[in-house]
């Protein structure tokens, strides 16, 4: 009985140990030019110096800024932001609706007995490749040319929500409309009516709903970014929180990022509730 | 629907007054109209600005110079250090997000009906607050703390999905099927082994696809990080760029794409493959 026990006893060590401890170490090793890579020294987090300035700052925190007159400056920033967003979303529909129609290929007459043409399959194409290096470029970086282009403002926030959204909207849209069902849109058109036609009464009725909810959810993201736009100057609250920080006023940042949050909170909230009232 | 029925018949309902819920819709779109004109009026957009010779001229004159990309060997080099540190700050970052959204989804989730869970309540707030400040608001304020650099920027990737992981961590507990870890309460097992052994093994798969997900958003969110001076190909960016040197930020500016490019490429065949 008892060797029973003695040789069932080593069962209860870890027999995948060798490995774990393999890939711990590989892991550590893949880590370590990482660590070295990003200066990841926590350490001066934690120097008397350095500290001593950032527990004063954030010491401010409290009480934020609560005056009359700031007050009146944040309110007008954040109808800004939130301003921004909204124009930067209705140029990229402008930009997005046509690039969308230009580029479903089930809108395509030529497809339908068999095999797009060359020419309309190429365009389709350019059109994609299109939308595709709208959307890759980051909106943060589209506005820091067109700070350079027309100057520090909202305008340059507008423009730089206006290309990069328009790319996610057009190629959004394009796979929503092409993964819904489109047999309605083939039917109209081999009956031989126009692609805007099939696309009002086939496609648009059929997909309306994801469309118009993919939009909402995109608008809440444009308020987020066109937060964050003003880091480079394109106008709104960022621009106020870069100018707070830049004085160490720590009272003020801390006004600004509660609004930050609250702003965020706020656009989530209208975009739930907007989505429930659509469906 | 019955003849009767139709509005404009004896007999038919009245329409829905202009409150009703069925008018919903109306509210909502006059609203979106509202909000659209109150916008375009309010921003002083100066559109002549833009939309002048003199602005399409600069424009074109500013596309012609960043056609012409830098490809001096040295510069280059150092292009490819920057990107490199690009990704190693979005691997960072996710990587200590992935341990510290852990380490706060166990309080802020409620393991069984009935547990107390105290400090769900504020944990969640905690992650809500850490996730409604946008990456590059935390690298500005961790610029403070940690200085100029890719550490800071590293930070700021760490606290933005920290809040955003947690959430989606303590979700992904609190849906785990109860099943594996009833089991073994009753058996009187202490919790961190019950999570240990049932629930973690539940939930490592999605765990895993959450953070790929966020490492996939945070390589793009990295890439930029640096305009406020927070490290990686961003902060490369806004320095050459401030100092108006085009070929430069051409370079630059085709690094960042490609790397974005990469990075959706690499996701789009990943997600081919798994799905099969």
């Amino acid at each position: 009985m008892s060797s029973v026990t003695l040789r069932a006893a080593p069962a209860l060590r870890d027999p995948a140990w060798a490995g774990r401890v393999f890939w711990m170490l590989a892991a550590l090793a893949l880590l370590a030019p990482m660590l070295w890579a990003t200066e990841f020294k926590p350490w001066i987090l934690f120097e008397p110096a350095g500290l001593r300035s950032t527990l004063r700052f954030v010491g401010e925190f409290f009480p934020p800024k609560l005056d009359a007159e700031f007050l009146q400056l944040i309110a007008y920033e954040t109808w800004r932001t939130i301003a921004i967003a909204t124009c930067g979303m209705v140029l990229a529909l402008v930009l997005a609706i046509p690039l969308t129609l230009a580029a479903t290929a089930v809108l395509s007459v030529s497809a339908l007995p068999g095999r797009m043409h060359a020419g309309p399959f190429l365009l389709r194409q350019a059109v994609r490749w299109l939308l595709i290096l709208l959307r890759s470029v980051p909106e943060l970086v589209w506005a820091l040319v067109f700070v350079r282009v027309v100057g520090l403002g909202p305008a340059a926030g507008v423009l730089a929500i206006a290309l990069t959204y328009s790319g996610m909207l057009g190629k959004v849209y394009a796979e929503i409309l092409e993964s819904g069902e489109t047999h309605p849109t083939t039917a109209l058109l081999r009956n031989g009516s126009g692609r805007l036609q099939a696309f009002f009464y086939g496609l648009l009725p059929a997909n309306t709903l994801e469309l118009t909810s993919y939009t909402v959810y995109r608008w809440e993201c444009a308020i987020r970014s066109s937060a964050v736009l003003g880091f480079v100057g394109a106008g709104g609250l960022g621009q106020q929180l870069i100018t707070s920080l830049r004085m160490f006023n720590g009272a003020e940042v801390s006004t600004i990022l509660l609004v930050f949050i609250a702003l965020v909170w706020l656009a989530d909230w209208v975009s739930a509730k907007l989505r429930e009232v659509l469906a | 629907m019955s003849v009767d029925a139709l509005p404009g018949r004896p007999g038919a309902p009245p329409p829905p007054s202009l409150l009703h819920a069925r008018c919903a819709v109306c509210w909502v779109v006059l609203g979106i109209a509202v909000l659209v004109v109150a916008s375009f009026a309010s921003l002083d957009l100066q559109w002549s600005r833009f939309l002048s010779v003199d602005a399409m001229r600069r424009m074109g004159r500013f596309i012609a110079e960043l056609l012409s990309p830098s490809v001096d060997p040295a510069f280059l080099k150092r292009l490819a250090v920057a990107s490199a540190e690009t990704l190693a700050m979005s691997a960072l970052g996710t990587l200590l997000a992935v341990a510290a959204g852990l380490a706060i989804a166990l309080p802020a989730s409620r393991v069984y009906a009935g547990e107390r869970a105290l400090l769900r309540a504020p944990t969640r707030l905690l992650l809500n607050v850490l996730r409604s400040i946008p990456e590059l608001a935390w690298a500005a304020l961790l610029l403070i703390a940690a200085g100029l650099g890719p550490f800071a920027g590293t930070l700021a990737l760490a606290f933005h999905t920290t809040g955003v992981l947690g959430r989606l961590f303590a979700e992904a507990i609190e849906n785990a099927p109860p099943g594996p870890a009833v089991a073994l309460r009753v058996q009187g097992v202490p919790e961190g082994r019950v999570f240990l052994y049932a629930t973690l093994p539940a939930v490592l798969p999605q765990i895993l696809s959450y953070s790929l997900y966020r490492w996939e958003n945070n390589i793009r969110a990295a890439a930029v990080l640096g305009v406020v001076g927070a490290g990686g190909l961003g902060q490369m960016l806004a320095f050459h760029m401030g100092l108006f040197q085009m070929r430069e930020t051409s370079s630059v500016l085709i690094a960042m794409i490609a790397l974005v490019a990469l990075v959706d490429l690499l996701s789009y065949v990943t997600r081919r493959v798994l799905a099969r």
